[in-house]
């Protein structure tokens, strides 16, 4: 594992030197602009209307670090060559992969930390104090990273077996479908043919559930999220996070390099 | 532990192409060799040859077709092997956005080399390829031959047994090639074993104890660069200064360098070609054996593989 780490941390020191976090700028100014045009629009709604537009910010920024940066973490290194010095020296494929899936996490981990801290000083501006309540904003964030996660894990499995511009596609293709994932499940199985039935079932469990993740409206409204649906949405992208990294490294185990 | 760094055998690496995949491409056949351990091996041969190849499906970043290989008497799937062997690949690239002691830093870091042990061998290996005051340049700034120069260092950082640099001269200026040269003679002198591709035949001619020529994915010859090609006289090179004109049929075969001429005869034609020369006034500067070069062992071969390949485009098979 320790050569994960070593990993790992050259690929946070990556994102921070080709300025991926500078996205926390622009997230900073949205906040101010925020704090500033709610307190005169929203009378008596400011705390719901911050924190929405707070966690969608949040939401929306990790998605495209997650995405692009994600596709990108093996795919620059096979164009560019640079795991070719790399792979000389005692590691393995897979500890490659985990490791720049880490760096990433780690990286996902830190600029979601910092958004959260900047929407916080954005609630207590608005707010001029904060309730016990308002930790529930904490678990939407912590939601938001546990996702960011599994898309980094489906864009980097991607980006093993075809080209960036697809693996883009796919994953956000991928995201967009498990949005919906609760509505594949609901769907009126009794109308189907017992093989479309079953297909529709067996789909809806394989494909990855986004839908849990979405806590904005509690976090928004003050409700306090059920701690069985944390321990849930943990097991579950560390579950399909083992999944997919194992098929990614499947295959990037058996990859020619250029 | 066998007597061979690296021993193949029947390597065979072949690239599906076409639409489907269903056409293949063979760009290594049936590589039979052997490096033997602390020898120079210069494995030559012309651009496309299956130099790179061979080395990369050594280095485990391309998998073989068919065939097997071993480093140092373990399988080449060992990747703890790693830790005795350094690699330079062909054009190297490094992360940019790490400086040239940052980089080195990072590779030293999977040998489980302790934090000041590695701060001392990062200084002395970019002391050791000419980098020492461009250590705290990021390497989006360096030059193709100072990327060689990073991708040299990293490869014997770690004090490997065994060197596989592929093209190592690549980029490099002449100051920078003779830097190579004896980084090369030095490992030799260490009693590691180096195995370097290149095409520059000069190179493998002053370096190699032993060399392997590959033209068209096929090994053709392995041998010491002596005995590799015809070290019997050849002819006879005569070279003179004419002192005046002269209508003598012989000058017709001389060639022009600069104020000289040089002129090629069979050993035993040549006292009679000093005579006829001496006929026309001119003045005899030196008189040398001319032997085959591995440059033309090397070309025989290509132009073979080349009126091979035309045979076969024109018969269809």
């Amino acid at each position: 594992m320790k050569r994960v780490g070593i990993v790992a941390l050259n690929t946070f020191r990556e994102a921070v030197r080709d300025r991926v976090l500078y996205n926390l700028v622009f997230f900073a100014l949205l906040m101010m602009l925020a704090a500033v045009v709610v307190g005169q629009i929203s009378i008596g709604i400011e705390e719901s209307v911050i924190v929405s537009l707070g966690l969608s910010a949040i939401s929306v920024i990790g998605l495209l670090i997650s995405v692009f940066i994600g596709v990108a973490l093996v795919s620059k290194e096979m164009e560019k060559r640079t795991l070719y010095a790399l792979l000389a020296k005692p590691v393995r494929r897979w500890e490659f992969l985990l490791g720049k899936f880490g760096g990433l996490v780690l990286t996902l981990a830190v600029n979601t930390a910092a958004m959260a801290a900047g929407l916080f000083l954005v609630m207590l501006y608005v707010k001029h104090s904060l309730q016990r309540e308002d930790a529930v904003v904490l678990v939407a964030v912590y939601f938001i990273w546990l996702k960011l996660a599994l898309i980094v894990a489906l864009a980097l499995m991607f980006s093993c077996f075809t080209t960036p511009l697809l693996a883009i596609l796919f994953t956000a293709g991928l995201y967009i479908v498990g949005l919906y994932v609760q509505e594949l499940r609901n769907l009126p199985v009794d109308v189907m043919s017992p093989a479309t039935a079953a297909f529709t079932k067996w789909l809806s469990y394989l494909l990855p559930n986004f839908e849990n993740f979405n806590v904005m409206a509690m976090a928004a409204h003050g409700r306090a999220v059920p701690g069985t649906l944390i321990l849930q949405n943990t097991l579950y992208v560390v579950i399909y996070c083992a999944i997919v990294l194992t098929g990614a490294a499947a295959v990037f185990s058996r990859k020619n390099l250029k | 532990m066998s007597g061979f760094a690296i021993e193949i055998e029947n390597l065979t690496k072949e690239y599906p192409f076409g639409f489907l995949h269903l056409k293949k491409k063979t760009s290594l056949e049936g590589l039979n060799m052997q490096v033997e351990m602390g020898e120079v091996f210069g494995f030559i041969g012309p651009n496309g040859a299956g130099k790179s190849t061979t080395i990369k499906l050594l280095m485990r970043l391309i998998f073989p077709t068919a065939g097997s290989a071993r480093i140092l008497g373990r399988p080449i799937s060992d990747v703890e092997m790693h830790k005795d062997i350094g690699y330079l690949p062909e054009q190297p690239y490094f992360y940019d956005y790490l400086t040239a002691a940052e980089v080195l830093d990072y590779f030293a870091r999977f040998h489980d080399l302790r934090a000041g042990d590695r701060k001392e061998r990062v200084e002395r290996m970019l002391k050791k390829v000419g980098l020492e005051t461009a250590r705290k340049i990021q390497l989006r700034k360096y030059s193709k031959g100072m990327l060689q120069r990073v991708g040299l260092a990293q490869a014997i950082l770690h004090d490997p047994k065994l060197v596989i640099l592929d093209e190592p001269m690549s980029g490099l200026d002449p100051v920078g090639r003779r830097e190579v040269r004896d980084i090369i003679l030095e490992l030799k002198r260490e009693g590691k074993t180096v195995m370097f591709s290149t095409h520059i035949l000069s190179d493998a001619e002053a370096l190699c104890d032993r060399v392997g020529v590959i033209v068209g994915g096929k090994l053709r010859g392995v041998g010491a660069p002596g005995q590799l090609v015809d070290m019997k006289t050849q002819g006879m090179e005569i070279l003179f200064a004419l002192t005046g004109a002269s209508d003598e049929p012989l000058l017709a075969k001389a060639m022009k360098t600069g104020e000289y001429y040089r002129l090629q005869v069979a050993e035993g034609e040549l006292y009679v070609a000093i005579e006829q020369l001496r006929g026309t006034g001119a003045r005899i500067l030196s008189v040398t054996q001319v032997k085959a070069t591995l440059e033309e062992f090397f070309m025989n071969l290509v132009e073979a593989d080349r009126a091979q390949a035309a045979a076969v485009e024109v018969s269809g098979k």
